[in-house]
């Protein structure tokens, strides 16, 4: 799984010129995602309201992608369409080449969302199984599968638990685990942080990139903090609301994002590249002088 | 556990102590406002003394040679009664269950159907039964042949199936948002859905529903048993032993106390379902 590709995955000419190259260890000949031109309109009694208007977005197989902006910039309604949890009113998007309905229907991505969402009734170890059970894995295999995710998200202890007993934190890597449980090389993560304190969330963003690491997934990650997504991504989409627009993609250039550890956290270029994010959140022109501020 | 047995008999005695010590304390004739009556007669006609229920029902039921002892006779009758209810309470949980899932599938059933399932219970029992009885006994499929004790069921499952068919259909639409989300994301279908979240999800609203089914049976069976006249049951029992009461007033109310334990089983039973499905109950997790 984790051999390094040499072929590079073969980027779109349209994907933004300012990405760092690929980082992707899988050799997809499509795009993981691709968004042309989206448009999203919701009808509401008190007229009509647009979510995202005329979104491009391109993630290489294997990159890491944090969508970014204030609330209301569609950022999780984007990641809703990836998902083909919902459908655009104008314009394309595929996953992997393919439209989402069928990139949903083969099990390419798996996803998380800001609530863990596990069955109560089910314990931790059936929890990471669902997916698996749902598709007809097999016994054996399903159990080998959840020992394997388990111990890589350390929760192996806990694998009889019923969620209820385990906490916010440990919750939400059973749900990373379940999103990983099919392999897939396309995670999509919604604000799967946002409910943990501050402790905890830096502790599983940590492990969220060791486990990206070894599964060369590329992964499109919603998120409110401008730390968090500098330290996951390669790459940081900034939004802006009403009407939802990408405003400006960031490049992370941090090295290879799964080669990072919590020494980032503390490095100039981390702090310069949270400020390039917040001035492109806050729509300053950036000629205030660099490095002089470290928030 | 052991505090709960102890308050359960203190709450019977306290009964028995309420009952005679009202037989002993106010007048033979009750008590009277005026013309009116308003505290039932303590005579032992009216209200026999405990013991001497206790003592009827260790003796025979009747003066015949090979007559059973009269707890015995009531306890074959209850049996009867509770045998009926169930098969009453198995199909109007069924029956409710599925009523609920259609309503649950289909927007348009759910306006269709949920006005006549609760049109359905203001139906009078008493009007309902001798109908059920002559539909059922017009009904001739090859050697099947429709018994009272059928019609008896049916009743008791009309009553049963109404609070199953409220308490699943908002069971199965209470699965979170973010649980949809994720069985849509898997690319499963309706039934796939319906087994592994929909069906689990509502077993919460579904113990307190088939309580109350259990309830609803019982009672429909024995009311039932009177107006279809059907025999063997702790209800038509109620009603004989009720007629001869000018003559042996503690005889009655052995049955009444039969129609108890019935009650007492059905619940009983409840609680075992509902412990056997506890992992289903656990509080929602975020």
């Amino acid at each position: 799984m984790n051999t390094p590709a040499p072929t590079r995955p073969t980027a779109p000419s349209a994907g933004p010129a300012d990405a760092p190259a690929a980082t992707g260890t899988e050799a997809h000949a499509a795009p993981a995602v691709e968004v042309r031109g989206v448009t999203r309109r919701f009808s509401s009694r008190s007229g009509e309201v647009v979510a995202l208007s005329d979104v491009d977005l391109t993630v290489r197989a294997g990159e890491f992608v944090s969508l970014i902006g204030p609330s209301g910039c569609g950022k999780s309604t984007l990641l809703r369409l990836i998902a083909d949890l919902d459908e655009p009113t104008a314009g394309e998007l595929a996953v992997f080449g393919r439209p989402p309905r069928v990139a949903r229907q083969n099990h390419d991505f798996g996803i998380a969302f800001q609530q863990a969402g596990l069955l109560p009734w089910r314990s931790v170890r059936t929890n990471v199984e669902l997916p698996l059970e749902l598709h007809g894995a097999g016994r054996a295999a399903r159990r080998a599968r959840a020992t394997e995710l388990l111990e890589m998200v350390g929760l192996a202890d806990f694998a009889q638990h019923l969620p209820h007993q385990l906490s916010g934190g440990m919750q939400q890597r059973v749900a990373i685990a379940r999103a990983l449980a099919e392999r897939p090389s396309l995670l999509l993560m919604d604000e799967p942080f946002g409910a943990l304190d501050e402790m905890t969330r830096e502790h599983v963003q940590t492990e969220l990139l060791r486990l990206r690491a070894e599964t060369g997934a590329a992964v499109v990650f919603v998120t409110h903090s401008i730390p968090e997504a500098v330290y996951l991504s390669d790459r940081v989409v900034v939004m802006s609301a009403r009407p939802g627009q990408v405003r400006e993609v960031v490049p992370v250039g941090l090295g290879a994002a799964r080669d990072r550890s919590d020494d980032v956290r503390e490095d100039d270029a981390f702090f310069d590249r949270v400020r390039a994010v917040r001035e492109a959140l806050h729509g300053t022109d950036g000629t205030t002088p660099r490095g002089v501020d470290r928030r | 556990m052991r505090r709960q047995v102890l308050l359960g008999v203190a709450g019977v005695v306290a009964l028995g102590l309420a009952w005679e010590g009202y037989k002993l304390l106010a007048p033979d004739d009750g008590v009277v406002v005026g013309e009116l009556t308003v505290l039932p007669r303590t005579t032992d006609l009216a209200m026999p003394h405990l013991w001497d229920m206790a003592a009827r029902a260790l003796e025979p039921v009747n003066s015949a040679t090979d007559a059973l002892p009269l707890w015995v006779a009531v306890l074959v009758a209850a049996a009867f009664t509770l045998g009926v209810a169930a098969v009453g309470w198995v199909v109007g949980v069924v029956v409710g269950l599925a009523t609920a899932t259609v309503m649950q599938r289909f927007r348009t059933a759910e306006s269709a159907l949920l006005p006549w399932v609760v049109l359905s219970q203001t139906v009078p029992l008493i009007a309902l039964a001798p109908l059920v009885r002559r539909w059922g006994s017009q009904l001739e499929i090859g050697a099947f042949d429709w018994q009272d004790w059928m019609s008896v069921a049916v009743i008791a499952a009309y009553l049963a199936f109404f609070p199953v068919s409220i308490g699943a259909l908002r069971g199965l639409s209470s699965p979170d948002a973010v649980h949809l989300d994720l069985m849509r994301s898997y690319g499963v279908g309706w039934w796939r859905t319906y087994r592994s979240l929909r069906l689990p999800a509502t077993v919460p609203h579904l113990i307190p529903a088939l309580r109350l089914a259990a309830a609803n049976a019982v009672i429909g069976t024995v009311v039932a048993e009177v107006s279809i006249g059907l025999r063997g049951g702790i209800g038509r029992m109620i009603v004989e032993f009720g007629a001869s009461a000018s003559a042996d007033p503690a005889k009655q109310w052995s049955p009444i106390f039969g129609a108890v334990l019935v009650g007492l089983v059905a619940a009983g039973v409840c609680v075992l379902i509902a412990r056997a499905l506890a992992r289903y109950r656990v509080s929602e997790v975020s």
